[in-house]
């Protein structure tokens, strides 16, 4: 676990077990950054989601619950934008192959809506593989300007 | 707060009141059961009484989904109740909101299953 404020800025790591408390965990931490960097109770929420959806994919999808991978979690907040960024050490996945939830001959499937909620929350979702194993989520989401 | 679910009749119409947090683990797993419980009664009129749920995640919409035509797949219907605006958006972020019959009083609700 490691915080860090410099100028202005902060940046919150936390290693997460794969349990799926671990993503009510990141949720409270996420709404509790964004409610400090002056984020709406709306957008708090979202912001909140879309960490606890990258979260729950990095321990289902990713690690598969398994008790000896970890997930990773950073949260970057300056006046600017929160910048999250998840990482797993499971199989990755190729975000091009995921079948579009709200299609018609998806719309009744009981899964695979969770990227999707996450890229309408955020402003920036991006996914690359790491070496030598595992996924890396970053997740941005700019302050709006008043 | 987990998902707290309580089923009531209203004429030949199942209500069930569910309220707490719909998410992955034991809150789907929850409705999954009770919608479930429901079918194996021979009940094919189910309205989900929304009013009192906190919070839902892309695994609680799943399961909306899942009892849906988990219902329909047995010649019965489910319809929703009073739905938060968090609920309600979610429903037309994801495009459900059309899939589902969705009403805000309890009485029209009830008498739209027919008899």
């Amino acid at each position: 676990m490691a915080e860090n404020v410099t100028g202005g800025s902060s940046t919150l790591e936390r290693e997460l077990d794969s349990r799926l408390e671990s993503a009510d965990a990141a949720e409270s931490l996420a709404m509790e950054v964004a409610q400090a960097a002056g984020f709406d109770e709306e957008e708090q929420h979202r912001f909140g989601m879309a960490v606890r959806e990258s979260v729950i994919n990095a321990v289902v999808h990713g690690n598969r619950y398994n008790a000896r991978k970890k997930v990773r979690l950073r949260i970057a907040a300056d006046k600017e934008r929160l910048v999250v960024t998840v990482s797993d050490e499971g199989e990755g996945f190729e975000l091009e192959s995921l079948p579009d939830p709200v299609a018609g001959e998806n719309i009744f499937q009981q899964s695979g809506r969770g990227i999707y909620l996450i890229r309408t929350f955020v402003d920036e979702f991006q996914v690359r593989r790491l070496s030598p194993r595992g996924t890396e989520v970053k997740l941005v989401k700019y302050a709006k300007r008043k | 707060m987990s998902v707290r679910l309580s089923t009531r009749q209203v004429g030949d119409v199942a209500v069930i009141d569910v309220s707490g947090r719909i998410t992955l683990g034991e809150g789907s797993s929850n409705l999954r059961d009770g919608i479930r419980e429901l079918l194996a009664k021979g009940q094919r009129k189910i309205l989900l009484n929304l009013g009192d749920v906190s919070y839902i995640d892309s695994s609680g919409i799943g399961e909306l989904v899942s009892g849906y035509t988990s219902v329909a797949n047995q010649g019965g219907q489910l319809k929703l109740l009073n739905l938060t605006k968090r609920v309600r958006d979610l429903l037309q972020i994801t495009k459900l909101y059309t899939v589902f019959d969705v009403y805000e009083d309890e009485a029209t609700a009830v008498r739209s299953f027919g008899g």
